[in-house]
Protein backbone atom coordinates (compact mmCIF):
# COMPACT_ATOMS: atom_id res chain seq x y z
CA UNK A 1 0.00 0.00 0.00
CA UNK A 2 1.43 3.37 -0.93
CA UNK A 3 1.64 6.42 1.23
CA UNK A 4 -0.99 8.90 0.00
CA UNK A 5 1.02 11.89 1.22
CA UNK A 6 4.30 10.72 -0.22
CA UNK A 7 3.83 8.43 -3.22
CA UNK A 8 7.55 8.27 -3.99
CA UNK A 9 8.52 6.63 -0.72
CA UNK A 10 9.03 2.86 -0.84
CA UNK A 11 6.50 1.31 1.49
CA UNK A 12 7.88 -2.26 1.46
CA UNK A 13 4.67 -3.80 2.58
CA UNK A 14 4.21 -1.74 5.71
CA UNK A 15 1.38 0.59 6.52
CA UNK A 16 2.78 4.14 6.52
CA UNK A 17 1.74 6.61 9.20
CA UNK A 18 -0.21 9.41 7.58
CA UNK A 19 -0.01 12.88 9.08
CA UNK A 20 -3.03 14.61 10.58
CA UNK A 21 -2.81 18.21 9.45
CA UNK A 22 -3.99 20.27 12.40
CA UNK A 23 -4.07 24.01 12.90
CA UNK A 24 -1.56 25.95 14.95
CA UNK A 25 -3.14 28.03 17.74
CA UNK A 26 -1.55 29.34 20.93
CA UNK A 27 1.57 27.27 20.31
CA UNK A 28 -0.42 24.02 20.04
CA UNK A 29 -1.52 21.94 17.09
CA UNK A 30 -5.28 21.70 17.44
CA UNK A 31 -8.26 20.26 15.63
CA UNK A 32 -11.29 22.34 14.80
CA UNK A 33 -13.87 22.97 17.47
CA UNK A 34 -16.53 22.11 14.87
CA UNK A 35 -14.76 18.99 13.55
CA UNK A 36 -15.13 19.84 9.87
CA UNK A 37 -12.43 18.97 7.38
CA UNK A 38 -11.65 19.72 3.74
CA UNK A 39 -10.32 17.20 1.26
CA UNK A 40 -7.01 18.24 -0.24
CA UNK A 41 -5.68 16.89 -3.50
CA UNK A 42 -2.25 17.04 -5.04
CA UNK A 43 -1.60 18.76 -8.35
CA UNK A 44 -2.64 15.55 -10.19
CA UNK A 45 -6.02 15.53 -8.46
CA UNK A 46 -5.22 12.58 -6.19
CA UNK A 47 -6.14 12.53 -2.53
CA UNK A 48 -3.46 14.10 -0.38
CA UNK A 49 -4.89 14.68 3.06
CA UNK A 50 -7.81 16.08 4.97
CA UNK A 51 -7.18 19.47 6.49
CA UNK A 52 -9.12 21.35 9.10
CA UNK A 53 -11.93 23.65 8.03
CA UNK A 54 -11.75 26.33 10.70
CA UNK A 55 -14.97 27.67 12.18
CA UNK A 56 -15.74 31.11 13.57
CA UNK A 57 -15.09 29.80 17.06
CA UNK A 58 -11.67 28.56 15.98
CA UNK A 59 -10.95 32.06 14.79
CA UNK A 60 -12.09 33.47 18.11
CA UNK A 61 -9.79 31.06 19.95
CA UNK A 62 -6.94 32.08 17.67
CA UNK A 63 -7.50 35.76 18.46
CA UNK A 64 -7.53 34.94 22.18
CA UNK A 65 -4.18 33.17 21.73
CA UNK A 66 -2.74 36.07 19.78
CA UNK A 67 -3.92 38.65 22.30
CA UNK A 68 -2.41 36.67 25.16
CA UNK A 69 0.96 36.44 23.44
CA UNK A 70 1.05 40.09 22.36
CA UNK A 71 2.48 41.63 25.53
CA UNK A 72 5.33 39.18 25.77
CA UNK A 73 6.29 39.32 22.11
CA UNK A 74 6.03 43.09 21.60
CA UNK A 75 7.78 43.61 24.93
CA UNK A 76 10.82 41.56 23.95
CA UNK A 77 13.98 43.27 22.95
CA UNK A 78 14.02 43.91 19.21
CA UNK A 79 17.35 42.14 18.88
CA UNK A 80 15.96 39.06 20.56
CA UNK A 81 12.96 39.06 18.24
CA UNK A 82 15.35 39.11 15.34
CA UNK A 83 17.22 36.12 16.77
CA UNK A 84 13.98 34.17 17.11
CA UNK A 85 13.06 35.01 13.53
CA UNK A 86 16.50 34.04 12.30
CA UNK A 87 16.00 30.62 13.84
CA UNK A 88 13.10 30.07 11.42
CA UNK A 89 15.59 30.39 8.54
CA UNK A 90 17.78 27.76 10.16
CA UNK A 91 14.90 25.34 10.52
CA UNK A 92 13.65 26.03 6.98
CA UNK A 93 17.13 25.26 5.61
CA UNK A 94 17.20 22.00 7.53
CA UNK A 95 13.83 21.01 6.06
CA UNK A 96 14.57 21.91 2.44
CA UNK A 97 13.72 18.49 1.14
CA UNK A 98 10.30 18.44 2.79
CA UNK A 99 9.36 21.85 1.40
CA UNK A 100 10.73 21.19 -2.07
CA UNK A 101 8.69 18.00 -2.28
CA UNK A 102 5.63 19.69 -0.86
CA UNK A 103 5.80 22.56 -3.32
CA UNK A 104 6.06 20.12 -6.21
CA UNK A 105 3.25 17.95 -4.95
CA UNK A 106 0.82 20.61 -3.84
CA UNK A 107 1.51 23.48 -6.21
CA UNK A 108 2.65 21.39 -9.15
CA UNK A 109 5.99 23.17 -9.40
CA UNK A 110 9.03 21.72 -11.10
CA UNK A 111 11.99 20.87 -8.90
CA UNK A 112 13.79 24.05 -9.99
CA UNK A 113 10.75 26.24 -9.34
CA UNK A 114 10.30 24.69 -5.92
CA UNK A 115 13.93 25.31 -5.04
CA UNK A 116 13.67 28.89 -6.19
CA UNK A 117 10.48 29.53 -4.21
CA UNK A 118 12.07 28.07 -1.09
CA UNK A 119 15.24 30.14 -1.56
CA UNK A 120 13.19 33.29 -1.84
CA UNK A 121 11.11 32.37 1.20
CA UNK A 122 14.18 31.81 3.38
CA UNK A 123 16.00 34.89 2.13
CA UNK A 124 12.94 37.06 2.58
CA UNK A 125 12.28 35.87 6.12
CA UNK A 126 15.98 36.54 6.80
CA UNK A 127 15.66 40.05 5.40
CA UNK A 128 12.71 40.87 7.64
CA UNK A 129 14.38 39.32 10.69
CA UNK A 130 17.23 41.77 10.15
CA UNK A 131 14.75 44.65 10.25
CA UNK A 132 13.48 43.79 13.75
CA UNK A 133 16.06 45.94 15.50
CA UNK A 134 16.62 48.42 12.67
CA UNK A 135 13.13 49.49 11.72
CA UNK A 136 12.74 51.85 14.67
CA UNK A 137 16.06 53.60 14.01
CA UNK A 138 15.46 53.98 10.30
CA UNK A 139 11.82 55.00 10.41
CA UNK A 140 11.62 56.71 13.80
CA UNK A 141 12.46 60.36 14.02
CA UNK A 142 13.52 63.19 16.23
CA UNK A 143 11.21 66.05 15.39
CA UNK A 144 12.11 69.73 15.42
CA UNK A 145 9.66 71.63 17.62
CA UNK A 146 9.58 75.29 18.55
CA UNK A 147 9.23 74.73 22.29
CA UNK A 148 11.78 73.39 24.78
CA UNK A 149 10.90 69.75 24.26
CA UNK A 150 12.80 66.79 23.02
CA UNK A 151 10.26 65.39 20.59
CA UNK A 152 10.61 61.96 19.06
CA UNK A 153 8.46 59.46 17.22
CA UNK A 154 8.81 55.68 17.47
CA UNK A 155 6.94 52.74 15.98
CA UNK A 156 5.11 50.30 18.25
CA UNK A 157 3.28 47.08 17.42
CA UNK A 158 -0.32 47.78 16.40
CA UNK A 159 -1.53 44.56 18.11
CA UNK A 160 -3.24 41.48 16.76
CA UNK A 161 -3.01 41.39 12.97
CA UNK A 162 -5.10 39.09 10.79
CA UNK A 163 -3.42 37.93 7.60
CA UNK A 164 -5.28 36.61 4.58
CA UNK A 165 -2.26 35.63 2.52
CA UNK A 166 -1.66 35.13 -1.18
CA UNK A 167 -3.64 32.32 -2.79
CA UNK A 168 -1.12 32.04 -5.61
CA UNK A 169 2.24 31.71 -3.91
CA UNK A 170 1.98 29.10 -1.16
CA UNK A 171 5.30 29.69 0.55
CA UNK A 172 6.86 32.95 -0.64
CA UNK A 173 3.47 34.64 -0.40
CA UNK A 174 2.87 33.37 3.12
CA UNK A 175 6.32 34.41 4.29
CA UNK A 176 6.05 37.84 2.63
CA UNK A 177 2.78 38.48 4.42
CA UNK A 178 3.72 37.08 7.82
CA UNK A 179 7.30 38.22 8.38
CA UNK A 180 6.62 42.00 8.39
CA UNK A 181 3.78 41.47 10.88
CA UNK A 182 5.76 39.62 13.52
CA UNK A 183 9.03 41.50 12.97
CA UNK A 184 7.78 44.60 14.80
CA UNK A 185 6.19 42.70 17.68
CA UNK A 186 2.65 42.08 16.46
CA UNK A 187 1.00 38.72 16.82
CA UNK A 188 -0.67 37.15 13.81
CA UNK A 189 -3.75 35.13 12.96
CA UNK A 190 -3.33 33.67 9.47
CA UNK A 191 -6.23 32.17 7.54
CA UNK A 192 -4.92 29.91 4.78
CA UNK A 193 -7.21 28.57 2.07
CA UNK A 194 -4.81 27.56 -0.68
CA UNK A 195 -2.21 24.83 -0.06
CA UNK A 196 -3.10 24.40 3.62
CA UNK A 197 -0.83 21.38 4.09
CA UNK A 198 2.14 23.53 3.22
CA UNK A 199 1.03 26.20 5.67
CA UNK A 200 0.78 23.58 8.42
CA UNK A 201 4.29 22.42 7.56
CA UNK A 202 5.39 26.02 7.89
CA UNK A 203 3.61 26.16 11.28
CA UNK A 204 5.76 23.21 12.30
CA UNK A 205 8.81 25.29 11.45
CA UNK A 206 7.49 28.10 13.66
CA UNK A 207 6.86 25.58 16.44
CA UNK A 208 10.38 24.20 16.12
CA UNK A 209 11.95 27.66 16.25
CA UNK A 210 11.96 29.74 19.41
CA UNK A 211 8.71 31.61 18.87
CA UNK A 212 6.66 31.85 22.06
CA UNK A 213 3.30 30.10 21.70
CA UNK A 214 0.58 32.38 20.36
CA UNK A 215 2.71 34.76 18.31
CA UNK A 216 1.66 32.99 15.10
CA UNK A 217 -1.70 31.27 14.65
CA UNK A 218 -2.27 29.36 11.43
CA UNK A 219 -5.86 28.42 10.65
CA UNK A 220 -6.76 26.40 7.58
CA UNK A 221 -10.14 26.56 5.94
CA UNK A 222 -12.23 28.70 3.67
CA UNK A 223 -11.91 32.43 3.66
CA UNK A 224 -15.62 32.87 3.07
CA UNK A 225 -16.39 31.06 6.35
CA UNK A 226 -14.24 33.39 8.40
CA UNK A 227 -14.15 36.71 6.59
CA UNK A 228 -17.08 38.26 8.43
CA UNK A 229 -15.60 37.35 11.81
CA UNK A 230 -12.17 38.63 10.84
CA UNK A 231 -13.68 41.93 9.77
CA UNK A 232 -16.00 42.43 12.74
CA UNK A 233 -13.96 40.99 15.62
CA UNK A 234 -13.26 43.89 17.93
CA UNK A 235 -10.01 42.40 19.19
CA UNK A 236 -8.36 42.30 15.76
CA UNK A 237 -6.41 45.52 15.32
CA UNK A 238 -5.36 45.31 11.69
CA UNK A 239 -5.90 43.20 8.60
CA UNK A 240 -3.44 42.41 5.83
CA UNK A 241 -5.44 41.13 2.89
CA UNK A 242 -4.12 39.66 -0.37
CA UNK A 243 -6.41 38.93 -3.30
CA UNK A 244 -8.25 40.52 -6.17
CA UNK A 245 -10.17 43.54 -4.92
CA UNK A 246 -13.90 42.99 -5.27
CA UNK A 247 -16.91 42.12 -3.17
CA UNK A 248 -14.85 40.27 -0.55
CA UNK A 249 -12.48 43.14 0.12
CA UNK A 250 -15.31 45.68 0.09
CA UNK A 251 -17.23 43.69 2.71
CA UNK A 252 -14.13 43.39 4.82
CA UNK A 253 -13.57 47.14 4.78
CA UNK A 254 -17.19 47.82 5.71
CA UNK A 255 -17.10 45.42 8.66
CA UNK A 256 -13.76 46.74 9.84
CA UNK A 257 -14.92 50.34 9.77
CA UNK A 258 -16.97 49.80 12.93
CA UNK A 259 -13.79 49.64 14.99
CA UNK A 260 -11.72 51.76 12.60
CA UNK A 261 -9.47 48.78 12.04
CA UNK A 262 -6.43 49.13 9.79
CA UNK A 263 -7.27 47.28 6.62
CA UNK A 264 -4.60 47.03 3.94
CA UNK A 265 -5.67 45.50 0.67
CA UNK A 266 -2.96 44.14 -1.59
CA UNK A 267 -3.33 42.77 -5.09
CA UNK A 268 -2.16 39.17 -5.24
CA UNK A 269 0.19 39.04 -8.27
CA UNK A 270 1.23 36.08 -10.43
CA UNK A 271 3.26 33.41 -8.61
CA UNK A 272 6.51 34.46 -10.33
CA UNK A 273 6.05 38.07 -9.30
CA UNK A 274 6.21 37.01 -5.64
CA UNK A 275 9.82 36.02 -6.20
CA UNK A 276 10.90 39.51 -7.21
CA UNK A 277 12.68 41.82 -4.82
CA UNK A 278 9.88 44.34 -5.22
CA UNK A 279 7.72 42.09 -3.03
CA UNK A 280 10.13 42.54 -0.17
CA UNK A 281 8.80 45.74 1.23
CA UNK A 282 9.51 47.93 4.17
CA UNK A 283 6.15 49.64 3.88
CA UNK A 284 4.46 46.36 4.84
CA UNK A 285 6.16 46.64 8.21
CA UNK A 286 5.08 50.26 8.31
CA UNK A 287 1.44 49.20 7.88
CA UNK A 288 1.62 47.11 11.05
CA UNK A 289 2.82 49.74 13.47
CA UNK A 290 1.33 52.47 15.58
CA UNK A 291 3.41 55.63 15.78
CA UNK A 292 4.02 57.04 19.21
CA UNK A 293 5.26 60.58 19.64
CA UNK A 294 6.66 61.64 23.00
CA UNK A 295 7.30 65.17 24.25
CA UNK A 296 10.07 65.23 26.80
CA UNK A 297 10.81 68.54 28.55
CA UNK A 298 14.37 69.82 28.30
CA UNK A 299 16.38 72.82 29.38
CA UNK A 300 14.46 73.15 32.65
CA UNK B 1 -12.21 14.65 71.70
CA UNK B 2 -15.86 13.84 71.50
CA UNK B 3 -16.99 10.93 69.38
CA UNK B 4 -19.38 12.94 67.25
CA UNK B 5 -19.70 11.94 63.63
CA UNK B 6 -22.04 12.27 60.68
CA UNK B 7 -23.26 9.39 58.62
CA UNK B 8 -20.73 8.46 55.97
CA UNK B 9 -22.05 8.79 52.46
CA UNK B 10 -19.58 7.16 50.09
CA UNK B 11 -19.03 8.96 46.79
CA UNK B 12 -18.66 6.99 43.58
CA UNK B 13 -15.74 8.89 42.08
CA UNK B 14 -15.98 7.45 38.57
CA UNK B 15 -19.73 8.03 38.38
CA UNK B 16 -19.37 11.51 39.85
CA UNK B 17 -16.76 12.60 37.33
CA UNK B 18 -18.72 11.14 34.44
CA UNK B 19 -21.85 12.94 35.61
CA UNK B 20 -19.95 16.21 36.05
CA UNK B 21 -18.48 15.87 32.58
CA UNK B 22 -21.94 15.42 31.10
CA UNK B 23 -22.82 18.97 32.16
CA UNK B 24 -20.16 20.29 29.80
CA UNK B 25 -21.90 18.75 26.79
CA UNK B 26 -25.20 20.58 26.93
CA UNK B 27 -26.16 22.69 23.98
CA UNK B 28 -27.46 26.01 25.25
CA UNK B 29 -29.43 28.40 23.07
CA UNK B 30 -28.09 31.90 22.59
CA UNK B 31 -31.02 33.57 24.36
CA UNK B 32 -30.61 31.29 27.36
CA UNK B 33 -26.91 32.02 27.45
CA UNK B 34 -27.59 35.72 27.59
CA UNK B 35 -30.14 35.27 30.37
CA UNK B 36 -27.61 33.15 32.22
CA UNK B 37 -24.99 35.89 31.94
CA UNK B 38 -27.28 38.14 33.98
CA UNK B 39 -27.68 35.45 36.60
CA UNK B 40 -23.97 34.76 36.72
CA UNK B 41 -23.22 38.41 37.42
CA UNK B 42 -25.97 38.49 40.05
CA UNK B 43 -24.45 35.42 41.72
CA UNK B 44 -20.89 36.66 41.68
CA UNK B 45 -18.78 37.46 44.71
CA UNK B 46 -16.23 39.84 43.28
CA UNK B 47 -13.10 39.06 45.20
CA UNK B 48 -9.80 40.63 46.07
CA UNK B 49 -7.73 38.78 48.65
CA UNK B 50 -4.15 39.87 48.17
CA UNK B 51 -1.43 40.97 50.52
CA UNK B 52 -1.10 44.03 48.30
CA UNK B 53 -4.74 45.14 48.70
CA UNK B 54 -5.20 48.79 49.58
CA UNK B 55 -8.22 50.86 50.50
CA UNK B 56 -8.25 52.48 47.09
CA UNK B 57 -8.09 49.10 45.39
CA UNK B 58 -11.06 47.94 47.47
CA UNK B 59 -12.99 51.12 46.60
CA UNK B 60 -12.29 50.51 42.94
CA UNK B 61 -13.55 46.95 43.31
CA UNK B 62 -16.73 48.21 44.98
CA UNK B 63 -17.28 50.64 42.13
CA UNK B 64 -16.95 47.74 39.74
CA UNK B 65 -19.31 45.66 41.86
CA UNK B 66 -22.14 48.19 41.77
CA UNK B 67 -21.60 49.01 38.11
CA UNK B 68 -19.55 46.30 36.41
CA UNK B 69 -19.10 48.18 33.16
CA UNK B 70 -19.41 51.85 32.37
CA UNK B 71 -19.91 51.00 28.72
CA UNK B 72 -22.56 48.30 29.14
CA UNK B 73 -25.22 50.17 31.02
CA UNK B 74 -27.66 47.31 31.53
CA UNK B 75 -25.28 45.01 33.36
CA UNK B 76 -26.66 44.45 36.89
CA UNK B 77 -24.57 44.75 40.05
CA UNK B 78 -22.84 41.66 41.44
CA UNK B 79 -24.03 39.83 44.57
CA UNK B 80 -21.19 40.78 46.89
CA UNK B 81 -17.62 41.88 47.22
CA UNK B 82 -15.30 39.64 49.21
CA UNK B 83 -12.40 41.27 51.04
CA UNK B 84 -10.08 40.86 54.00
CA UNK B 85 -11.49 42.06 57.37
CA UNK B 86 -9.57 45.37 57.57
CA UNK B 87 -11.32 46.55 54.41
CA UNK B 88 -14.89 45.78 55.53
CA UNK B 89 -15.62 49.30 56.72
CA UNK B 90 -14.24 50.81 53.51
CA UNK B 91 -16.35 48.43 51.43
CA UNK B 92 -19.49 49.11 53.50
CA UNK B 93 -18.99 52.83 53.01
CA UNK B 94 -18.50 52.43 49.28
CA UNK B 95 -21.52 50.14 48.89
CA UNK B 96 -23.98 51.98 51.09
CA UNK B 97 -27.47 52.11 49.53
CA UNK B 98 -26.65 49.42 47.01
CA UNK B 99 -27.88 45.82 46.94
CA UNK B 100 -24.27 44.62 46.94
CA UNK B 101 -23.36 42.69 50.10
CA UNK B 102 -20.01 42.92 51.85
CA UNK B 103 -18.44 39.55 52.53
CA UNK B 104 -15.24 39.13 54.50
CA UNK B 105 -12.99 36.17 55.03
CA UNK B 106 -12.27 35.53 58.69
CA UNK B 107 -10.92 32.83 61.05
CA UNK B 108 -7.31 33.06 59.84
CA UNK B 109 -7.95 32.84 56.16
CA UNK B 110 -6.63 31.01 54.16
CA UNK B 111 -5.12 28.25 56.31
CA UNK B 112 -7.07 28.53 59.55
CA UNK B 113 -3.91 27.83 61.52
CA UNK B 114 -4.18 30.05 64.55
CA UNK B 115 -5.47 29.93 68.12
CA UNK B 116 -9.17 29.37 68.09
CA UNK B 117 -9.80 32.31 70.43
CA UNK B 118 -8.05 34.62 67.96
CA UNK B 119 -10.01 33.23 65.07
CA UNK B 120 -13.25 33.88 66.91
CA UNK B 121 -12.07 37.37 67.82
CA UNK B 122 -11.45 38.03 64.14
CA UNK B 123 -15.06 37.05 63.40
CA UNK B 124 -16.35 39.28 66.20
CA UNK B 125 -14.47 42.31 64.92
CA UNK B 126 -15.40 41.63 61.33
CA UNK B 127 -19.08 41.50 62.26
CA UNK B 128 -18.67 44.69 64.23
CA UNK B 129 -17.11 46.38 61.21
CA UNK B 130 -20.35 45.72 59.36
CA UNK B 131 -19.83 42.65 57.21
CA UNK B 132 -23.02 41.09 55.80
CA UNK B 133 -21.42 37.75 55.09
CA UNK B 134 -18.61 35.83 56.78
CA UNK B 135 -16.46 33.38 54.85
CA UNK B 136 -14.74 31.13 57.41
CA UNK B 137 -12.19 28.39 56.86
CA UNK B 138 -12.31 25.04 58.61
CA UNK B 139 -9.37 23.33 60.29
CA UNK B 140 -8.46 20.89 57.56
CA UNK B 141 -5.77 19.36 59.74
CA UNK B 142 -8.37 18.43 62.34
CA UNK B 143 -10.53 16.76 59.75
CA UNK B 144 -7.60 14.91 58.20
CA UNK B 145 -6.65 13.58 61.63
CA UNK B 146 -10.19 12.38 62.22
CA UNK B 147 -11.47 15.01 64.66
CA UNK B 148 -14.89 15.51 63.09
CA UNK B 149 -16.43 17.04 66.17
CA UNK B 150 -14.01 19.93 66.10
CA UNK B 151 -15.24 20.99 62.66
CA UNK B 152 -18.85 21.05 63.85
CA UNK B 153 -17.91 22.87 67.05
CA UNK B 154 -15.88 25.49 65.19
CA UNK B 155 -18.62 26.22 62.70
CA UNK B 156 -21.22 26.37 65.48
CA UNK B 157 -19.07 28.72 67.54
CA UNK B 158 -18.58 31.05 64.59
CA UNK B 159 -22.27 30.97 63.69
CA UNK B 160 -23.08 31.97 67.24
CA UNK B 161 -21.04 35.14 66.72
CA UNK B 162 -22.71 36.03 63.45
CA UNK B 163 -26.33 34.92 63.75
CA UNK B 164 -27.64 37.54 61.32
CA UNK B 165 -24.83 37.27 58.82
CA UNK B 166 -24.61 34.73 56.08
CA UNK B 167 -21.98 32.18 57.12
CA UNK B 168 -20.07 30.56 54.27
CA UNK B 169 -17.84 27.70 55.31
CA UNK B 170 -14.77 27.19 53.13
CA UNK B 171 -13.84 23.51 53.00
CA UNK B 172 -10.66 23.99 50.92
CA UNK B 173 -11.48 20.84 49.03
CA UNK B 174 -8.09 20.77 47.35
CA UNK B 175 -6.56 19.77 50.67
CA UNK B 176 -9.09 17.10 51.54
CA UNK B 177 -7.75 14.60 49.02
CA UNK B 178 -10.83 12.44 48.39
CA UNK B 179 -14.44 13.02 47.36
CA UNK B 180 -15.53 11.00 50.38
CA UNK B 181 -13.82 13.42 52.70
CA UNK B 182 -15.17 16.45 50.83
CA UNK B 183 -18.66 15.06 51.27
CA UNK B 184 -17.96 14.41 54.94
CA UNK B 185 -16.62 17.94 55.45
CA UNK B 186 -19.69 19.43 53.77
CA UNK B 187 -22.01 17.46 56.04
CA UNK B 188 -20.06 18.52 59.12
CA UNK B 189 -20.21 22.18 58.11
CA UNK B 190 -23.94 21.94 57.50
CA UNK B 191 -24.35 20.20 60.84
CA UNK B 192 -22.51 23.09 62.49
CA UNK B 193 -24.95 25.62 61.03
CA UNK B 194 -23.38 26.79 57.78
CA UNK B 195 -25.59 28.87 55.49
CA UNK B 196 -23.29 28.11 52.58
CA UNK B 197 -20.62 25.55 51.88
CA UNK B 198 -17.80 26.89 49.74
CA UNK B 199 -15.23 24.90 47.82
CA UNK B 200 -11.98 26.79 48.12
CA UNK B 201 -9.95 29.73 49.28
CA UNK B 202 -8.48 30.24 45.83
CA UNK B 203 -5.06 30.28 47.46
CA UNK B 204 -3.95 26.79 46.49
CA UNK B 205 -3.64 25.33 43.02
CA UNK B 206 -6.58 22.97 43.13
CA UNK B 207 -9.74 25.09 43.37
CA UNK B 208 -13.36 24.58 42.34
CA UNK B 209 -14.04 21.95 39.71
CA UNK B 210 -17.34 20.60 38.46
CA UNK B 211 -17.07 17.22 40.27
CA UNK B 212 -16.06 18.83 43.57
CA UNK B 213 -18.91 21.31 43.39
CA UNK B 214 -21.24 18.46 42.48
CA UNK B 215 -20.32 16.71 45.74
CA UNK B 216 -21.33 19.84 47.66
CA UNK B 217 -24.56 20.18 45.70
CA UNK B 218 -25.45 16.57 46.44
CA UNK B 219 -24.73 17.14 50.12
CA UNK B 220 -27.05 20.14 50.34
CA UNK B 221 -29.67 18.33 48.28
CA UNK B 222 -29.65 15.33 50.62
CA UNK B 223 -29.76 17.67 53.62
CA UNK B 224 -32.77 19.43 52.14
CA UNK B 225 -34.55 16.15 51.44
CA UNK B 226 -33.89 14.95 54.98
CA UNK B 227 -34.64 18.14 56.91
CA UNK B 228 -36.28 20.64 54.53
CA UNK B 229 -33.54 23.18 55.29
CA UNK B 230 -31.87 25.15 52.52
CA UNK B 231 -28.09 25.47 52.40
CA UNK B 232 -26.26 27.31 49.63
CA UNK B 233 -23.16 26.39 47.66
CA UNK B 234 -20.35 28.69 46.56
CA UNK B 235 -17.93 27.58 43.88
CA UNK B 236 -14.75 29.62 44.28
CA UNK B 237 -11.48 29.73 42.41
CA UNK B 238 -10.58 28.53 38.94
CA UNK B 239 -13.79 29.68 37.21
CA UNK B 240 -12.53 32.15 34.65
CA UNK B 241 -14.82 31.95 31.66
CA UNK B 242 -18.53 32.44 31.03
CA UNK B 243 -18.57 29.03 29.38
CA UNK B 244 -17.44 27.37 32.61
CA UNK B 245 -20.00 29.35 34.58
CA UNK B 246 -22.80 28.21 32.24
CA UNK B 247 -21.78 24.63 32.91
CA UNK B 248 -22.04 25.23 36.65
CA UNK B 249 -25.53 26.64 36.25
CA UNK B 250 -26.59 23.59 34.25
CA UNK B 251 -25.23 21.41 37.03
CA UNK B 252 -27.03 23.38 39.73
CA UNK B 253 -30.32 23.20 37.87
CA UNK B 254 -30.05 19.48 37.19
CA UNK B 255 -28.84 18.55 40.67
CA UNK B 256 -30.73 20.72 43.13
CA UNK B 257 -33.26 22.44 40.90
CA UNK B 258 -34.39 25.95 40.02
CA UNK B 259 -34.68 27.05 43.59
CA UNK B 260 -30.89 27.14 43.87
CA UNK B 261 -30.53 29.34 40.79
CA UNK B 262 -30.55 32.34 43.06
CA UNK B 263 -27.84 34.44 44.70
CA UNK B 264 -29.16 33.43 48.12
CA UNK B 265 -28.30 29.78 47.41
CA UNK B 266 -25.61 29.71 44.76
CA UNK B 267 -22.57 31.92 44.28
CA UNK B 268 -19.47 32.16 42.19
CA UNK B 269 -16.33 33.39 43.91
CA UNK B 270 -14.14 34.91 41.26
CA UNK B 271 -11.75 37.69 40.43
CA UNK B 272 -11.36 37.26 36.68
CA UNK B 273 -14.70 35.70 35.68
CA UNK B 274 -16.45 39.06 35.40
CA UNK B 275 -14.16 40.20 32.59
CA UNK B 276 -15.05 37.25 30.39
CA UNK B 277 -18.75 37.52 31.23
CA UNK B 278 -18.69 41.17 30.15
CA UNK B 279 -16.93 40.21 26.91
CA UNK B 280 -19.67 37.68 26.19
CA UNK B 281 -22.32 40.22 27.15
CA UNK B 282 -20.93 42.76 24.70
CA UNK B 283 -20.66 40.06 22.06
CA UNK B 284 -24.32 39.15 22.46
CA UNK B 285 -25.37 42.80 22.41
CA UNK B 286 -23.26 43.88 19.45
CA UNK B 287 -23.34 40.68 17.41
CA UNK B 288 -19.57 40.44 17.01
CA UNK B 289 -16.67 39.28 19.14
CA UNK B 290 -15.58 41.84 21.68
CA UNK B 291 -12.31 43.20 23.02
CA UNK B 292 -11.07 43.98 26.50
CA UNK B 293 -10.30 47.44 25.16
CA UNK B 294 -14.04 48.07 24.87
CA UNK B 295 -15.18 47.03 28.33
CA UNK B 296 -12.28 48.01 30.55
CA UNK B 297 -9.01 46.19 31.10
CA UNK B 298 -9.24 45.86 34.86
Amino acid sequence: MSDPQNPESPSQGRQPVAKTYKMFVGGQFVRSEGGKVLRQENSQGEFLANTVRASRKDLRDAVVGARKALGGWSGRGAFQRSQVMYRVCEVLESRRELFEQSLQRVAGMSREQAQQELDVAIDRWFWYSGWCDKFAQVSGSVNPVATPFFNFTLPEAVGVVALLPSARSPLAGLVSGLAPIVAVGNTAVVVVEQAPTLAVEFAEVIAASDFPGGVVQILTGQRKDLLETVGSHADVDAIQWFGSPGQESANLETLASDRVKRVHLHRDPEPEAWLEDSMQRLDWIDQCVEWKTAWHPRGI
Amino acid sequence: MSSFSVSRVPVDAVGLEARAKSFTKRSIKAASKHQALQWIIGMMDLTTLEGADTESKVRRLCQKARRPSAELAKVPPVAAVCVYPPFVSVACEALRDTPVQVAAVATSFPNGQSFFSLRLEEVRQTVEAGADEIDMVISRGALLSGDEARIVDEVAAVKELCPKQHLKVILETGELETYDRIRQAAQLAIEGGADFVKTSTGKIGLAATLPITLVLLEAVRDHFLATGKLVGVKAAGGIRTAKQAWQYLVMVKETVGDRWLDPSLFRFGASSLLQDVLLQWDRAAAGRYSSSNLIGLD
